[in-house]
């Protein structure tokens, strides 16, 4: 258990689980669950390099501003999906595709 | 930072920010924000009457203090900008101040009503803050800055009633016929920067006292600085903007001819005397006692009330000039003072006449009569006698009468010209001028004076409306009044024959620091010159002005001589007089209607020649060799290879377009498959 | 113990994190998603963060799944059944991720990363509260412009009409 490693595959695990999320969900606030998913494996491993690099408090400080930045863009992707609930009267992302047309 | 560089620094800010607000917000303000800038002018007013107090405090002739920043740096180049600060300075810091006030305090009635009330309180405050500028300067960019602006902010108010043809023509004058010296000044300031490298008056003052600058290039320096103050100063031949600036509002006037615009060649001059040379000197001193003596007798003539004392401006400031001319540029500086209070007051004067004329006429309904024509006055004394004794005061200080503040000033420039006739025989032509101006100023005043408030009434229904002005133009007439008395000008000292006091031990004559083959007459010398020269020049002058104010006393008051049978006998000199010497006209023949027509050749070779034969033929050629090309291109390379590249890439777009699904996440697949093999390659 | 709580640690996170990413119901991902994150906060204790620990579970669980359960209901009836949530491109994404994480796990077991040893601190508040009011003190202040600007951007968004 005090292995750096296992703290990193278990990061990666929930970054790719994440990132799976991300593409495949049709569903806007589930695309951003997933972005939380991936900010929390950024996290852990900020914080496990911090502990086993020689207990430097500085990868901690990081992982706090990390949680700041993502209670801002929570907020402000939450805006996003309800403003296009609005207009599209359906929060699927892929179906405000625009760009194709 | 101390404590005279921070008042001048506030000083210096408060009418520009009163400018800002007024001209932004002024129109929204409660009683059109006229309060903002009387505020900020009498805030100026009394700190540079504390700053006044402390130079009387340190009573020292020597006081100097600078401060300056370094504003562009570019290596060699460098210009800084500050300020400088010694006993002008401070005197003519107050002498702004208050005459600004007065005319701040004077316009809240005499401009009542007006349909652009908050602009005109944004253009005075504008005037204040560039004349200021040009006070406080410490180099020549800041000098040449402020110069501008108050041609621009004088542009501004002389043409401010700009409905009025002649007021808009007035205004573009008094900027064009300043514009002439200007470019003569920017010359002079141009020489000086080639030659020593700085801007500032002290690298200046020690450039030229090191001889980085000799010979005729420094003369042709001082000349061109010489211009700008012609031009300002409104000095022969560039005099001609002067008397039509009288179209401006009067308060606007008294500014003007007090305080700022006009004092700024003669403080120029002051400020710069070190770095004249002889030969410049000449110059000067010539032009300016040529301006005192030819304008003075085209006074004589003039029928309109501020004609008057628009062309007695231009001989009085001839008189300061002609005094640096001959070296005593203190005495200059006097006279500047002294002139402003007097002249000030008289413009106020008068707008407190013609406001009167004004009600009585509109009472009346008549829209014919000229409120500014002295033959429709007469016999006013009685009705507006607060006006008549200030006025009085200040026509006796103009005059050169002894106990004020006029004679003492007068008689130093004077006793310059003598003593500088006296060290050089042949320039006694000077004097003449000199004295023969005192005669005829004291003439055309008491002239002004009896022909306004004398006599019977001329027109009994315009006078029995006149009345008394209001308490606001009242205030500043009777406060410049008693400026007038030599009693403030001499202090501690009480004998109104010497001009020995406060301003006399603090305001010393500094020698030149032009080399000494090619300087002028040594400046101290002057002064001990004119220690002898005083009595004299006092005793002349005082026959002078008697002879003059006795002349007009004869003439209007008493009526033993006809002015018509005078003005019959003299009859080529007096249509020289009546016409202005003609010099309006002569510059129509001889410079504008030359230049116009010249305007008018060279636009027919533009127009009728160049642009119909040759822009126009091209224009032809081009047309049709552009139609051969447009068919070409349009049929041969458009249809054929321009839409055949079109329709391939067409086709090939339609493949692809399969590709853009048009949703983000799919996007965001391809570029994690990209990275993915980014990685695989790397790692191979 | 501490190995067994470990494992039963990262456990309950994975399995709730795969639940969050696979549930066909909105509301079963976002009761999920509390688990993944309440697991995460039991990481950081073993990786002597506690004070980290205690912000995690204030703002994360506090604060933004909240504010995610705020967003489903509001832009859904309560009522109604399609709650319910489909994906796309399942079988593209999960060899793509599959992939990915391969990539990512060769990477991290063939690096051979610089550890270094060091006693465990008494307690990281006090350390990070110093950091925070000296070395990071302008980030610090930056963020909270970045929140202040969150918010109103959020609810110039979120305005009804234009």
């Amino acid at each position: 258990m005090e292995q750096l490693n296992s703290y990193l595959i278990v990061a990666a695990i929930l970054f790719c689980l994440g990132l799976f999320a991300v593409i495949t969900r049709r569903n806007g606030v589930a695309v951003l669950m997933g972005i939380e998913l991936i900010l929390n494996s950024a996290n852990i491993n900020f914080v496990a390099f911090a502990r086993f690099g020689g207990m430097n408090f500085s990868g901690q400080v990081f992982a706090l501003f990390v949680i700041i930045m993502a209670a801002a863009e929570a907020a402000v992707a939450l805006a996003i999906i309800i403003n296009l609930y609005q207009n599209f009267k359906s929060i699927n992302v892929d179906e405000a595709q625009q760009l194709q047309r | 930072m101390n404590i005279f560089i921070q008042y001048a620094l506030v000083i210096y800010l408060l009418p520009l920010a009163a400018f800002g607000i007024q001209i932004f917000l002024g129109k929204r303000l409660p009683r059109q924000g006229d309060w903002v800038s009387i505020g900020a002018v009498l805030t100026t007013l009394i700190l540079a009457l504390a700053m006044f107090a402390g130079m009387l405090l340190n009573y020292n002739p020597d006081f100097e203090t600078r401060a300056a920043f370094t504003w562009i740096d570019q290596g060699a180049f460098q210009i800084r900008m500050g300020f400088l600060i010694d006993n002008i300075t401070i005197i003519m810091l107050l002498v702004v101040a208050l005459i600004s006030s007065m005319s701040h305090i004077y316009s809240l009635k005499y401009m009542a009503g007006d349909p652009r009330y908050s602009r005109y309180y944004a253009f005075l405050s504008l005037f204040t803050f560039s004349m200021n500028g040009i006070i406080l300067a410490d180099n020549l960019v800041l000098l040449y800055m402020s110069w501008e602006l108050v041609g621009l902010s004088s542009y501004l108010l002389i043409g401010f009633w700009f409905e009025k043809d002649s007021a808009a023509n007035a205004g573009k004058k008094a900027f064009l016929t300043n514009r002439v010296g200007d470019i003569g000044f920017f010359i002079g300031i141009l020489i000086f920067f080639t030659a020593i490298g700085s801007f500032s008056y002290g690298d200046i003052f020690a450039g030229v006292a090191a001889g980085k600058l000799t010979g005729t290039l420094l003369t042709l320096g001082g000349v061109g600085l010489f211009m700008g103050a012609v031009g300002k100063s409104a000095q022969f031949p560039l005099h001609i903007w002067l008397p039509d600036a009288m179209e401006g509002p009067t308060p606007v006037s008294a500014l003007i001819h007090a305080a700022t615009m006009v004092a700024a060649g003669v403080y120029m001059m002051v400020r710069l005397f070190g770095l004249m040379t002889h030969d410049t000197l000449l110059l000067v001193a010539y032009i300016g006692g040529f301006t005192a003596f030819f304008a003075a007798t085209i006074a004589i003539t003039r029928n309109d009330i501020k004609q008057v004392l628009a062309y007695s401006t231009v001989s009085q400031l001839g008189y300061m000039i002609l005094s640096v001319g001959t070296g005593a540029y203190v005495a200059a500086f006097f006279h500047l003072l002294t002139h402003a209070m007097f002249k000030a007051n008289l413009f106020y004067g008068a707008g407190s006449v013609i406001h009167s004329m004004h009600h009585a006429l509109h009472k009346k309904k008549d829209h014919e009569t000229d409120p500014q024509d002295m033959r429709n006055m007469g016999g006013f004394k009685s009705k507006m006698p607060i006006t008549y004794w200030s006025m009085m005061a200040s026509t006796l200080a103009i005059s050169g009468v002894p106990l004020f503040s006029g004679f003492l000033s007068k008689d130093a420039i004077l006793a310059g010209t003598l003593s500088f006739a006296g060290k050089y025989p042949q320039h006694f032509l000077l004097p003449v001028f000199g004295f023969g101006a005192a005669l005829i100023t004291a003439f055309y005043m008491f002239r002004l004076m009896y022909m306004t408030f004398h006599n019977q009434p001329r027109r009994p229904d315009i006078y029995r409306e006149i009345k008394e002005s209001p308490r606001e133009m009242v205030f500043p007439l009777v406060l410049l009044a008693t400026l007038c008395l030599f009693i403030f000008y001499t202090l501690p000292n009480v004998n109104p024959l010497s001009d020995e006091g406060w301003f006399s031990t603090l305001i010393v004559a500094r020698d030149s620091v032009v080399p000494v083959e090619m300087g002028p007459v040594i400046a101290s010398e002057i002064e001990e010159g004119m220690h002898h020269s005083h009595y004299p020049a006092m005793g002349i002058s005082i026959v002078m002005v008697a002879l003059g104010i006795l002349l007009a006393w004869l003439m209007y008051l008493k009526r033993r001589l006809s002015p018509a049978a005078w003005a019959d006998k003299l009859k080529p000199l007096y249509r020289l007089s009546a016409g202005k010497y003609f010099v309006d006209e002569i510059y129509a023949k001889y410079l504008y209607r030359p230049v116009l027509g010249l305007a008018d050749r060279i636009g027919y070779l533009d127009w009728d020649l160049y642009d119909k034969y040759f822009i126009n033929g091209f224009g032809r050629v081009t047309t049709w060799l552009s139609t051969l090309s447009g068919k070409l291109d349009y049929d041969g390379l458009d249809q054929g290879i321009i839409d055949g590249i079109g329709r391939v890439i067409r086709y090939f777009g339609a493949i692809l377009r399969g590709l853009q699904t048009g949703r983000l996440q799919s996007y965001l697949l391809f570029a994690l498959l990209g990275i993915i093999i980014i990685l695989v390659f790397q790692t191979i | 113990m501490g190995e067994a709580a470990f494992w039963f640690i990262v456990a309950v996170t994975l399995i709730s994190a795969l639940i969050v990413v696979s549930s066909r119901n909105l509301f079963y991902s976002a009761i999920a998603l509390l688990f993944t994150f309440f697991g995460v906060a039991g990481l950081y204790i073993f990786l002597w963060a506690d004070f980290l620990a205690g912000v995690q579970v204030l703002i994360y669980i506090g604060g933004i799944l909240i504010l995610i359960l705020f967003g489903i209901m509001l832009t859904h009836k309560i009522t109604s059944v399609d709650i319910s949530h489909t994906s796309v491109q399942q079988g593209v994404g999960g060899i793509v991720v599959l992939l990915l994480f391969a990539a990512l796990a060769w990477m991290i077991v063939r690096t051979p990363w610089l550890v270094a040893a060091a006693p465990e601190p008494p307690g990281t508040a006090g350390e990070i509260g110093k950091l925070l009011m000296t070395d990071y003190m302008l980030p610090f202040e930056v963020a909270s412009v970045l929140l202040l600007g969150a918010l109103l951007g959020a609810a110039v968004l979120s305005r009804k009409g234009n």
